[in-house]
């Protein structure tokens, strides 16, 4: 422990909690007054998680990028618990974008702001409640040393220190111009943390903090930054990915109405204009021959028939997991099983287009950025990359999501926003994408088929397992693609690389979407095949794993699984890890035979996910889970042709809507004090097995390629 | 260019604009009304719904021409001063918003129904927001603070 100076950042207003939190380690540091404050702060690394001002009002920093999931409420909640501050008394602002202080631990070596794969509150967890107890430590001393009395003896209410020998009590806001420093804030030991057990903020429903101007209209995304004489950007960019643009009418663009610069990029030619509809305008206008790229002639539909063969090919496999021997076990079966699943490429949708805002210097030397981005260490380093701004001199100013769900994870538009801006030094520049632009640049699932192989042996249990993934994309195919909770002695899982030139990105639940599609048919379809409940196979398969066990137990009875069903109505079943929580679904649907359409009409979820910082808010992370698993599973298809995107816009790439949703999706958490897992990406992969085994059990009949649309499932239906 | 004066969240405004120019783009880039989002461009989506004269209309796919004088307009911002109308409170309520980038469209859209109908049926609700978009799946959150706010729902705190 390491502790020089002691004091806190003063200013007129409040007292900033300055904790020092590297490797773990917190200083204080002193100084006289705002200006040394600033100082310090600038010498050393600090964090700042929370600002107490005078009159009580308590600001909590959230470092977690908010798109939709609840990050702006659940982390503060996290520190707000230890800290008992009075959440009626609480704002929440984001932190600066600054991975050395305000990184959760997670991620290996490194401390990381990144807010992708459900990992902020499970990656945040821990550090949060540390911090906020030191926090709470320090209000406690600074009271004993104004009261004079042991701090054992003190406790607090929310926002309120309580001597209660002497009856005295003290709020947080007029602990300010009493705040003393200790001499060190160790690490607070767990035990003198909270028993979960009086948490009154974690596992309650707190109303989100970011709901009301959500509702009003103010909430800002980055579009939404308004700054005087701002200019609009828009880059065209080709239909193959990565085509290599030559201009051939510069002339002609710089005459238009409303034009202001041009910008060359390697992939796409930008242009910067007075207004927004100017910019579109000249868009249009430009006049590109492209070059040919890896892409070029490349047809996504015809890509499975040499995937089949490339399934069964010598070439190179990467193994991804490995347990005992499943060709031993193959040879050996009473009874085998190969059965090959297909899916698409899906598009992200994410409602907000891609944009950002900028501003350079007029001197060239400084940059600000206003962006909706997931967050990255690289940020600032892909900034100065491109546009050779020192990273000292570049500020990224967090801005609300309108949708990540793993595309904002990418620094491309980050960089576009930055070069744009950079060709007009003291000029504000707003660079939009278009919908079409977001839909054909943009990065997909990847297509991929999947062959799954079986071994059974003559009691019809499960021997061996063997799934090989055929597909672009390399890790974004592999997720999902283990069975830690099935207990199968011999596993084998494969990925065979095809590249196709077309750009590809994470994908709310990435692999796990269809690699738990194939992967919960196949069971489903060897415990039909063998005579055997599906739900009671898997039960039988999860013995060693009661935590898994319990999902199905719990859906099972939520869903009445095996009671008699309405006339033409049928459940299926699929259960699945992510990100360390543990679900089972359970889907009942009914089939259109004329229009082959699928109704879903419930969903039952039950999850183990730990500890559930906000139960209300977990749910609705599943139900739109659900929500978004089904409009990829019955709509969402995008197809390539001669390397260029078919569709463009939702006219042709159709989410699913209002009329289609579910009468209703219940969740339920297993109750459990073991320490938060990601949600959010649990709902979206459960839909496709549950919905392909509903199916068929309602038919007989197997759907193997997602999405399931109409013309597919009457396909299927009348073979 | 023209000089138009429209008459927006009861208030009257002069904005020179092409007279092609989607009223989306006016309402957001020219009036700083930033609640209306651009979703699609098409139609589509739904994000950029607002009200002229009451009824619901996608800004994006209409010309700043077809609103000249006369007709009233109104975006999320106008709904009301300090988020009272029914359906903001019922939003809050039931806790509707994800990301929240096509919230302010679902609320417009959802106004005019319970104007029109201010006991719709679940398929009635349905029928009516088709056209909005949501991609975090807020649907049934959708449908639950519109029942809410037609008093089919009990208006319970979280």
């Amino acid at each position: 422990m390491n502790t020089s100076r002691r004091d806190f950042i003063k200013s007129s207003a409040g007292v900033a909690l300055v904790i020092g939190a590297t490797g773990g380690i917190t200083q204080l540091f002193s100084c006289q007054n705002a200006v040394t404050a600033a100082a310090q702060v600038k010498k050393i690394p600090l964090t700042a998680w929370v600002f107490l001002a005078a009159n009580g009002a308590i600001t909590i920093y959230n470092p977690a990028a908010e798109m939709g999931q609840g990050s702006m409420t659940a982390l503060p909640v996290i520190f707000a618990e230890e800290m008992d501050a009075d959440w009626n008394k609480v704002q929440v602002e984001f932190s600066p974008q600054d991975s050395e202080n305000y990184g959760s631990p997670g991620w290996g070596n490194r401390k990381i702001q990144m807010t992708v794969g459900s990992r902020t509150v499970s990656t945040y967890y821990n550090m949060l409640r540390q911090v906020g107890a030191q926090a709470r430590y320090v209000l406690l001393y600074s009271a004993a040393e104004h009261w004079q009395v042991p701090i054992a003896e003190l406790t607090t209410k929310p926002s309120l220190v309580i001597h209660e020998k002497s009856g005295q009590k003290i709020s947080y806001g007029d602990l300010v111009p009493l705040l003393k420093v200790p001499e060190s804030i160790v690490e607070i030991p767990d035990n003198q943390l909270k028993d979960p057990a009086d948490f009154r903020l974690i596992g309650k429903d707190i109303p989100r903090i970011d709901i009301a101007e959500k509702v009003d209209g103010s909430a800002k995304f980055a579009m939404d930054i308004q700054l005087p004489n701002t200019l609009y950007g828009m880059i065209e960019r080709g239909r193959i990915h990565g085509a290599k643009p030559t201009l051939t009418n510069e002339m002609a663009i710089r005459a238009l109405d409303g034009f202001v610069e041009l910008v060359v990029l390697d992939y796409g030619i930008g242009v910067i204009a007075n207004t927004i509809t100017k910019a579109m305008a000249i868009k249009k206008e430009l006049k590109i021959t492209w070059s040919k790229e890896k892409a070029t002639g490349f047809n996504s539909q015809a890509a499975y028939a040499n995937y089949a063969k490339v399934a069964v090919g010598k070439g190179e496999s990467k193994v991804v997991t490995n347990k005992g021997d499943f060709k031993k076990a193959y040879k050996k079966a009473a009874k085998t099983y190969t059965v090959d699943f297909k899916n698409d490429y899906v598009y992200h949708a994410q409602m907000e287009p891609l944009n950002g805002l900028a501003k350079v210097s007029e001197d060239g030397k400084n940059i600000e950025i206003w962006i909706g981005h997931q967050q990255s260490p690289s940020l600032q380093t892909a900034v100065s990359k491109a546009t050779a701004i020192d990273l000292a001199n570049i500020k990224v100013n967090l801005c609300y999501l309108g949708g990540g769900l793993g595309r904002r994870s990418m620094t491309d538009y980050l960089v576009e926003t930055a070069l744009l801006a950079k060709a007009v030094p003291g000029k504000p520049v707003k660079m939009m994408w278009t919908r079409e632009d977001d839909l054909q640049y943009g990065m997909y699932r990847p297509l991929s088929l999947q062959r799954l192989q079986a071994s059974t042996d003559a009691k019809g249990n499960l021997t061996g397992f063997a799934h090989t993934i055929i597909g672009d994309g390399d890790r974004l195919l592999a997720s999902g693609i283990n069975n830690d909770h099935y207990n199968i002695p011999n596993q084998l899982g494969e990925l065979k690389i095809v590249p196709a030139g077309i750009r590809l990105k994470h994908w709310r639940g990435v692999g796990h979407g269809p690699n738990k599609f194939a992967i919960e048919c196949m069971i489903d379809e060897i415990a039909i095949d063998q005579g055997k409940d599906p739900v009671a196979f898997r039960r039988q398969l999860m013995q060693d794993s009661p935590r898994a066990l319990a999902t199905l137990e719990k859906a099972a009875t939520m869903a009445k699984w095996g009671e008699a069903l309405p006339e033409k109505r049928a459940k299926g079943v699929a259960f699945l890890e992510r990100s360390g929580t543990l679900s089972t679904g359970i889907c009942e649907i009914s089939l259109d035979e004329t229009t082959g359409k699928i109704k879903v009409h419930h969903f039952w979820t039950a999850n183990d996910c730990g500890v559930v910082v906000q139960p209300d808010n977990a749910s609705a992370q599943l139900e739109g889970g659900i929500i978004m698993g089904m409009s990829s599973v019955f709509k969402e298809q995008l197809t390539i042709k001669d390397g260029q995107a078919e569709q463009s816009n939702f006219h042709d790439y159709q989410l699913l809507r209002m009329e289609d949703v579910p009468d209703s999706i219940e969740n339920v958490f297993i109750a459990s004090s073991e320490a938060p897992k990601g949600v959010g990406e649990s709902g979206t992969p459960l839909v496709a097995g549950a919905v392909a085994n509903a199916f068929a059990a309602l038919t007989g009949k197997r759907l193997r390629h997602l999405p399931f649309t109409p013309e597919r499932v009457l396909a299927v239906l009348n073979a | 260019m023209a000089i138009y004066t429209i008459h927006i969240n009861e208030e009257t405004k002069s904005v020179t604009a092409d007279e092609a120019t989607p009223l989306l783009w006016v309402i957001r880039e020219q009036l700083g009304l930033m609640g209306t989002k651009y979703g699609c461009g098409i139609g589509q989506c739904g994000a950029c719904t607002i009200h002229v004269n009451g009824i619901p209309v996608k800004s994006c796919t209409l010309p700043i021409d077809a609103v000249g004088d006369g007709q009233k307009i109104t975006t999320i911002e106008g709904l009301s001063e300090d988020n009272s109308h029914p359906l903001q409170k019922a939003w809050i309520t039931a806790q509707v918003p994800q990301c929240g980038y096509c919230q302010s469209g679902q609320i417009m859209q959802a106004a005019t129904l319970l104007e029109n109908n201010p006991t719709p049926s679940k398929s009635e609700i349905k029928q009516h927001m088709n056209g909005n978009l949501c991609r975090c799946g807020t649907y049934l959150r959708i449908i639950k603070a519109i029942e809410i706010a037609s008093g089919k729902k009990e208006l319970t705190t979280l």
